[in-house]
């Protein structure tokens, strides 16, 4: 199911979890902390702060919009929160389904709709010492 | 009435703390309880445009429905997660 977390992600052992004999399919998609910002500056680390119950009924909300458009699969959105070293798992989507076009098809629309809605910050940390708050470029704050 | 207030990220910086509780009219609206944070805190001015308003742990679509004793009010920057 799906989860905010504290510790390590690991998006393989989510998805080899996720597996049943019904599903011939299981990806997951691993999201990352690089060590560069979006302008090129040098990144040490990241702070994710997650307003908790209404993210994990956005994640709920979110799996249940790709069964709809893509067909039947078990999804699980895992997100961790607090402090990231670059390299360490902030995000996983993990997913299961008879055939791979329908979990690559959920995979990307929850990583897309996650990064757009779900109550989640970041704060990148940088090699000055400088820190501050992203946003990303697909929130929309009006979007239901 | 008592209402009680969550602040994240940036605005949770703002107003040096991300837990309160905030002393409004009976029949006060969240925009009315943004506005008596807005009072506290000038720096949050630019962001009302962009802020999000839950209340009870749902989004607020209507900013004008009139809240209860005892509601939560959490107030969402634009997010960044992922």
């Amino acid at each position: 199911m799906h989860a905010i977390v504290r510790d390590c992600i690991d998006a393989g052992a989510l998805a080899a979890a996720m597996r049943s004999d019904a599903c011939g399919a299981a990806i997951a998609f691993a999201g990352a902390v690089r060590d560069r910002s979006g302008d090129g500056r040098t990144v040490t680390g990241l702070t994710y702060e997650a307003y908790e119950p209404l993210a994990l009924s956005e994640f709920d909300r979110i799996a249940r919009e790709a069964v709809e458009r893509f067909g039947p699969c078990e999804i699980a959105i895992h997100h961790r929160v607090g402090e990231l070293r670059v390299g360490e798992t902030a995000v996983a989507v993990a997913v299961a389904a008879p055939h791979r076009a329908v979990a690559f098809d959920a995979c990307r629309y929850c990583i897309d709709e996650l990064k757009a809605r779900a109550p989640i910050w970041k704060k990148e940390h940088y090699g000055d010492g400088a820190s501050r708050w992203i946003e990303n470029d697909c929130a929309e704050p009006d979007r239901p | 009435m008592k209402v009680k207030v969550l602040a994240f990220a940036r605005l949770r910086e703002l107003l040096g703390g991300d837990r309160f509780e905030l002393d409004v009219r009976d029949g006060a609206t969240a925009e009315d309880a943004w506005a008596h944070l807005a009072e506290r805190c000038a720096g949050l001015l630019p962001l009302a445009g962009s802020t999000r308003i839950a209340r009870n742990g749902r989004l607020l679509s209507d900013r004008a429905e009139p809240l209860s004793e005892g509601d939560e009010l959490a107030f969402l920057p634009p997010v960044g997660g992922g």
